[in-house]
């Protein structure tokens, strides 16, 4: 369980919303804030740590819950 | 006599100051799929910080184009051209299986149901994300297409210096 201070619910949306969603949102958040993002498209397994290494910010980790039904939990730490 | 100086389009100056991964993207397609695919990775490689340009030319340039706009050119050729090549974002065919329109409907119709952006909302996430567009020229001019029958927002039209300006900068430049 990793603690988050905001969350962004992605869930129905495809690639490229998830990605463009969580560019929008981190920037309400201040520096060393945990961004809690769902989705339920597994694209972002490998999107999330791809945006996070090219924007600079931590990914802290990613959790999948199987049911009721299949949700990713991205999180991200804001760097700057 | 008297000489005014005019602010070029592209800020060579700007290029060079910052240096944030570039990309450039040329759109020569009008169809739906290609226009999805050129503005899911504009509007994606925005969202991870990058600079952006799209390059519009030939039927790319129905995808910026107003809907319903008509041709400017004054010749009877270019006339009915305009005539037969129509603009708008949302009325843009596929490349395959468009049926005379009929594909493209049911294709737009399950895009709904599953949450997916259509084609002008991919456009205005990319304005919002800040991603430059610009219209080439010569194929404005081949094509009858005016600058005002553009949609807001795409008001920089420059040529392949330009271009090639950007994209020799760029690391990922994309042909679509």
């Amino acid at each position: 369980m990793i603690e988050s201070d905001v969350t962004l619910d992605t869930l129905g949306y495809f690639c490229p919303m998830p990605i463009i969603l969580t560019s929008k949102k981190i920037k309400e958040l201040t520096t060393g804030q945990v961004l809690e993002v769902l989705s339920d498209d597994e694209g972002i397994k490998k999107d999330m740590p791809a945006w996070c290494q090219t924007t600079g910010h931590e990914m802290v980790g990613l959790e999948e819950e199987v049911q009721p039904q299949k949700v990713y939990k991205a999180y991200v730490k804001k760097a700057r | 006599m008297t000489t005014t100086q005019v602010e070029p389009t592209a800020m060579l100056a700007d290029l060079q100051a910052s240096k944030p991964d570039r990309v450039t993207i040329v759109l020569l397609s009008g169809d739906m799929d290609k226009a999805m695919a050129a503005f899911i990775i504009a509007t994606g490689a925005a969202a991870m910080g990058m600079h952006v340009t799209m390059f519009f030319t030939f039927w790319g340039l129905n995808v910026i184009r107003k809907p319903g706009a008509t041709s400017a050119a004054k010749d009877v050729l270019r006339k009915a051209f305009g005539w037969l090549n129509k603009g708008g974002a949302d009325g843009l065919p596929l490349s395959k299986f468009n049926f005379g329109g009929m594909g493209t409907t049911m294709m737009k119709k399950v895009m709904r149901d599953h949450h997916m952006p259509d084609v002008p909302e991919l456009i205005e996430t990319a304005q919002d994300l800040g991603v430059n567009m610009i219209a080439c020229t010569t194929t404005l001019g081949l094509l009858g297409i005016s600058k005002e029958t553009l949609i807001d927002g795409v008001d920089q039209l420059a040529g392949v210096s330009t271009y090639l300006a950007e994209a020799r900068q760029g690391s990922v430049n994309l042909f679509i």
